[in-house]
């Protein structure tokens, strides 16, 4: 691993990686990428690499875990051997299946769930390359691949977090800033509805800074969502430019 | 009352698509007056109703509806078929064998073994059972030849276009038979091997560019272009 280093901030205000407090990493969002899944996003946010994949609504097996008057929704978030320095055991660890919930809880209210009873609905979440806020990139990609699979939702989830550097409340944190920072805060963003879905702290805030970390997350998840609309209609937007 | 979308325009879940005395269509929801999309697709207003077209979408079996699909599973007292939907359909064995049966004697696997395609009508199917399907009809039962092509199930009207004149067309210009399964499996079955490869060709030109406009004329356009160059193919 790379030495800690002493400042996150510079003299100029700036990060580690050049950026200013309320800015966002570059993003780039494709949809459809995955020809054998029913839906499929990818998500190049900084460092971090993701696939999403959804499969369903299908028959769910083993059939026991099917309810009767809904879809039952299952997510699996994991990170590949190679996504970090140190290797990962591929095997899902505390941390995989936390997340796994977490990814799921914040879809959940996203989505139709009682159109299909009796069915199950599968998210295959896949960090090919993490550098910090892999969950928030997550939700966006698997949101995304819902969407693409056609399966009927109140909205899109957007995600983005926030957090504590040097004293500083920042927003879209890398690897570096939330190991070493003193706190993040992930928010998951049902735009149109104004409805948040994930609501998540790690580390230390005061009430005034947490509710700034929150409204700078809020506004973060308000600039992502247009690139996400943006993804999900290049799609079919293409095909009709090359006709034209 | 306005509408915050041009007619046709492409909507993603959760865009605002009216507000006010509206009625909610296909993949739309009503929360607050307000009406949203919840799929990806285009808009339609028609009079006071919205509707989206969605350009992505499963099949939801609907009785009454002919499908296509797959024999998956031999049973003691029928056959489960996948219609590529999010349920299994079952076919039951009195309703293929106008005979009486007995389990212990007849095979049904002889009869309809897995891997088969069936067309077939769906009967019966709610909430809480799975979709059952019927072959006592004429032009129902398994299929022995001809190909097959999927396409998503929402393009099937764009596919038989207004009053038939999309599918006509394919149908006239290369001599084929064609099925369309309610659930996006379409039965291309021709005289020739050209024929029907020319009919798919044409199927898959609509579901990609389903959502553009002319497109009835750029279909037949296209196969009359196919049909000269195979012609010319043919000579050398």
């Amino acid at each position: 691993m790379s030495k800690k280093p002493e400042k996150l901030i510079d003299k100029k205000g700036l990060r580690l990686d050049g950026r200013k407090a309320g800015e966002l990493r570059p993003i780039e969002i494709e949809v459809g990428v995955l020809p054998n899944a029913d839906g499929s996003a990818y998500i190049h946010q900084g460092k971090n690499k993701i696939l999403a994949a959804v499969y369903g609504p299908r028959e769910l097996h083993p059939k026991h875990l099917a309810l009767p008057d809904r879809t039952v929704l299952r997510c699996r978030y994991h990170m590949a051997p190679f996504s970090v320095q140190e290797r990962k055991s591929p095997a899902p660890s505390r941390r995989d299946i936390e997340l796994s919930k977490v990814i799921r809880e914040a879809l959940e209210p996203s989505v139709f769930l009682e159109y299909y009873p009796r069915t199950g609905i599968d998210i295959y979440v896949e960090v090919l390359e993490a550098d910090g806020g892999t969950r928030c990139a997550s939700i966006t990609a698997a949101s995304l691949s819902l969407a693409d699979a056609g399966v009927p939702m109140q909205d899109l989830v957007v995600a983005c977090a926030a957090g504590k550097v040097d004293d500083t409340i920042v927003l879209d944190l890398m690897d570096t800033e939330d190991k070493v920072g003193e706190a993040d805060v992930p928010v998951a963003l049902m735009p149109n509805l104004n409805a948040i879905t994930l609501l998540q702290m790690d580390g230390i805030l005061s009430l005034e800074e947490f509710e700034k970390a929150v409204n700078l997350a809020l506004e973060g998840c308000r600039k992502i969502y247009p690139m996400q609309k943006e993804a999900l209609k290049a799609k079919y937007v293409n095909v009709k430019e090359v006709e034209e | 009352m306005p509408t915050f979308f041009e007619r046709r325009q492409l909507v993603t879940p959760g865009d605002l698509l009216a507000e006010g005395a509206y009625i909610p269509g296909e993949n739309t929801y009503k929360e607050d007056k307000k009406i949203y999309a919840s799929r990806l697709g285009l808009v339609e207003y028609e009079d006071k109703k919205v509707n989206v077209v969605a350009l992505r979408a499963f099949y939801v079996p609907k009785v009454g509806d002919t499908v296509v699909g797959t024999i998956v599973e031999v049973g003691f007292n029928g056959w489960t078929v996948d219609i590529s939907s999010p349920y299994l359909a079952l076919l039951r064995a009195s309703d293929v064998l106008s005979r009486p049966f007995r389990p212990q004697r007849n095979d049904l696997s002889e009869v309809l073994s897995i891997g088969d395609l069936v067309i077939a009508k769906i009967v019966a199917y709610d909430r809480a059972h799975d979709p059952q399907l019927t072959v006592g009809e004429p032009g129902l039962g398994k299929i022995t030849r001809g190909q097959v092509v999927e396409i998503t199930p929402s393009k099937i009207p764009r596919l038989i276009g207004r009053k038939g004149s999309m599918i006509s067309i394919i149908k006239e210009e290369t001599g084929c038979h064609i099925i369309l399964g309610h659930n996006g499996i379409i039965l291309v079955t021709g005289k020739s091997l050209e024929n029907e490869q020319l009919a798919m060709m044409a199927i898959r030109k609509i579901e990609e560019e389903s959502h553009t406009a002319g497109l009835t004329d750029r279909i037949a356009q296209m196969i009359q272009e196919e049909k000269t160059k195979q012609e010319g193919g043919k000579e050398k």
